[in-house]
């Protein structure tokens, strides 16, 4: 797990790797060095286009290109497509379904220093509550690469949820040969409790449960990469099986990955869970790793929060 | 206010209410014309009859953009009913998608699903959305509503034309109202930027808003200056003379280089005496009198022009 690589680094090669695909077409709005869409740009530039600093027209126009037949990759950071295209995402795209996949880079804390204005902290919340719409978040670079094809592959809107920050690689080729957009990934195994983690908090989740190993907890780790459709049978059988559930994202305590497995547990399996999220606040400036420190974002902050639920479950 | 009788039959073929700087306005047989001018009429009726089935809609702005959708779809657009999908066919974007009515009625006179089915409109077991749905209803190439979507819709439907190398065309309605939405100018800004001329839009410039006149509510004014500036060709017609129209869309087809947009001179509720530039019947649907008055303006035209084919 030493290499390190930024999932948006792994989409931009993604792009380029299976851009060859003539019916793939490329838009970004003044941010195509940051969210790497330049890699796809160098190798097709017939079928990259730069609309500008003008998100909200981006996404329009990609849904007209859509409806002529081809798979439009609109991308640019995720509070400008998200939170300020959101509508044009809503009513352009999602509900006539059209094939836009939306690359939204430099999403949560992990940001850093261009600080709050630039920190999306709310994007899954509002994607997820789109009709028709996919919301993706995977955890490393390899599992970005599938996650891009997977999102070519599926016929309809897709929100792709990527990162600045360069993250530890946590799969190899072998642990993804059955990835499939709508299914979790069993990282490990236990029986105590489940950590059910999306993006870069997955790495975390991993740490915390060789931590929470060295205690005696056998924790289950999961790697919710789509987040909507969130995969349901996965979350019922971890709280059946194990009792309780930490879940851990870079994004707000509401409307995340967090309330999707309470959503699920509530209708379906009641058990406590835990929720390592912001706790409904702005980011800010700061080298991402003092933020993440700061935001509670850490594998010692999902062990706190696992001892809390075992506590409780010994009441 | 009543203005003068917008139904004599001269008024929707060769009155020209300004100067036009269209450079050929297309002379058609007058029996062609006349054809057009019913096809409008009854596009009409059609919208009188939505929007008083649904007891809501948009009639004024529908009536305004009438005669532009019967050009395009009765003499220019490369459409099959048969088969809307059609991967070569013209789009078109009714980027004012609150003017569905006229634009369901126009594509159910074309042939793309039966007439009987606008009387639906609005309700809820109804393919007719309030605002165009490109999922459910055949013909319609984008769905709109949201305003300054659509002209951005369209803008993309130009790009993929020229990437392929296809020669279909693309069309766009935009309201005069809705070039307050600033994506209106991002649009217009990207479509001169790529050299669109496979892109025509029409402005609706009937002066009238939801809130009044566009002037008094916020003016997008000197419009045709603005389009200028942001890289567009400007032909400045009347959007009720079908000559005019057609005139326009045969300049726009030579391929300038440059997006092309045609500044509409309408009139608001357009056809309907009571209508006519009235914001109050932007939004309004008509009662049963008003609807039974409207019937009988459009129906004495409808027969005036059979008098005037058979003489």
């Amino acid at each position: 797990m030493a290499d390190k690589i930024a999932t948006r680094e792994a989409y931009g090669a993604a792009l380029a790797e299976f851009g060859a695909d003539p019916n793939l077409v490329v838009l970004d709005a003044d941010l195509s060095k940051s969210t790497k869409t330049d890699t796809f740009k160098k190798k097709y530039p017939e079928r990259f286009f730069n609309i500008g600093i003008a998100e909200g027209n981006m996404m329009s126009v990609a849904a007209g290109i859509a409806s002529c037949g081809k798979t439009v990759f609109a991308s640019t950071f995720a509070i400008f497509a998200a939170l300020r295209a959101c509508e044009q995402i809503r009513n352009s795209i999602c509900y006539p379904k059209l094939n836009v996949k939306i690359g939204a880079t430099h999403a949560g804390i992990s940001v850093g220093e261009d600080g709050a204005s630039h920190q999306a902290v709310e994007d899954v919340g509002v994607m997820r509550s789109i009709p028709n719409m996919t919301v993706l978040s995977p955890s490393d670079g390899p599992s970005t690469r599938l996650a891009v094809k997977a999102a070519i592959e599926h016929q309809g809107p897709v929100y792709l949820r990527l990162g600045r920050l360069a993250v530890p690689v946590i799969y190899n080729d072998a642990m993804l040969k059955d990835f499939s957009l709508g299914k979790g990934i069993l990282l490990r195994d236990g029986k105590d409790l489940t950590i059910a983690a999306t993006g870069l908090m997955v790495h975390e989740a991993i740490k915390a449960a060789d931590m929470l190993a060295a205690e005696g907890v056998s924790a289950r780790v999961l790697d919710f990469h789509t987040l909507k459709p969130i995969d349901r049978d996965l979350i019922i059988q971890a709280a059946r099986e194990t009792g309780r559930i930490v879940t851990a994202e870079e994004h707000n305590m509401y409307g995340g990955l967090g309330s999707a497995v309470a959503e699920i547990l509530a209708e379906n399996y009641p058990v406590p869970v835990r929720m390592v999220a912001i706790r409904d606040q702005f980011g800010k400036s700061g080298k991402p790793d003092r933020l993440i420190e700061r935001y509670k974002l850490t594998a010692q902050s999902i062990v706190d929060n696992a001892r809390m639920l075992l506590a409780a479950g010994r009441d | 206010m009543k203005t003068r009788s917008s139904y004599s039959i001269l008024n929707s073929i060769a009155i020209t209410l300004f100067t036009s700087n269209c450079k050929g306005v297309v002379k058609m047989p007058r029996n062609e014309l006349i054809d057009l001018a019913r096809k409008a009429t009854l596009i009409r009726k059609h919208i009188i009859e939505e929007t008083f089935c649904a007891a809501s809609g948009h009639p004024g702005g529908s009536l305004s953009c009438t005669d532009i959708l019967t050009a395009l779809y009765f003499r220019e657009m490369r459409v099959n009913p048969a088969n809307p999908s059609w991967k070569d066919r013209d789009r078109f974007v009714l980027s004012k998608g609150h003017c569905a009515p006229a634009l369901y009625a126009t594509l159910a006179e074309k042939g793309f699903f039966p007439a009987e089915d606008l009387t639906g409109f609005r309700s809820i077991d109804s393919y007719l959305e309030g605002h165009p749905n490109m999922t459910y209803v055949p013909g319609v190439d984008m769905s709109t509503g949201s305003l300054g979507q659509g002209i951005s819709a369209a803008v993309g439907m130009a790009m993929a034309g020229k990437m392929d190398e296809k020669d279909y065309r693309v069309y766009a309605i935009l309201g005069d109202g809705e070039l307050e939405e600033g994506q209106v100018w991002e649009a217009l800004m990207c479509a001169a930027h790529y050299k669109l001329d496979n892109l025509m839009a029409f402005l609706d410039h009937n002066g009238l808003q939801i809130d009044g006149k566009i002037t008094d509510v916020m003016s997008p004014e000197p419009v045709a200056d603005k389009f200028r500036a942001f890289g567009w060709k400007v032909i400045l017609i009347d959007g009720h003379d079908y000559g005019q129209i057609l005139g326009a869309i045969a300049e726009a087809k030579s391929g300038s280089g440059q997006p092309v947009m045609a500044v509409c001179s309408t009139v608001k509720g357009k056809g309907v005496s009571f209508m006519e530039h009235q914001a109050g019947w932007h939004g309004t649907a008509p009662n049963k009198e008003q609807r039974d008055q409207a019937h009988a303006e459009l129906d004495a035209f409808l027969k005036a022009m059979e008098d005037e084919d058979n003489g």
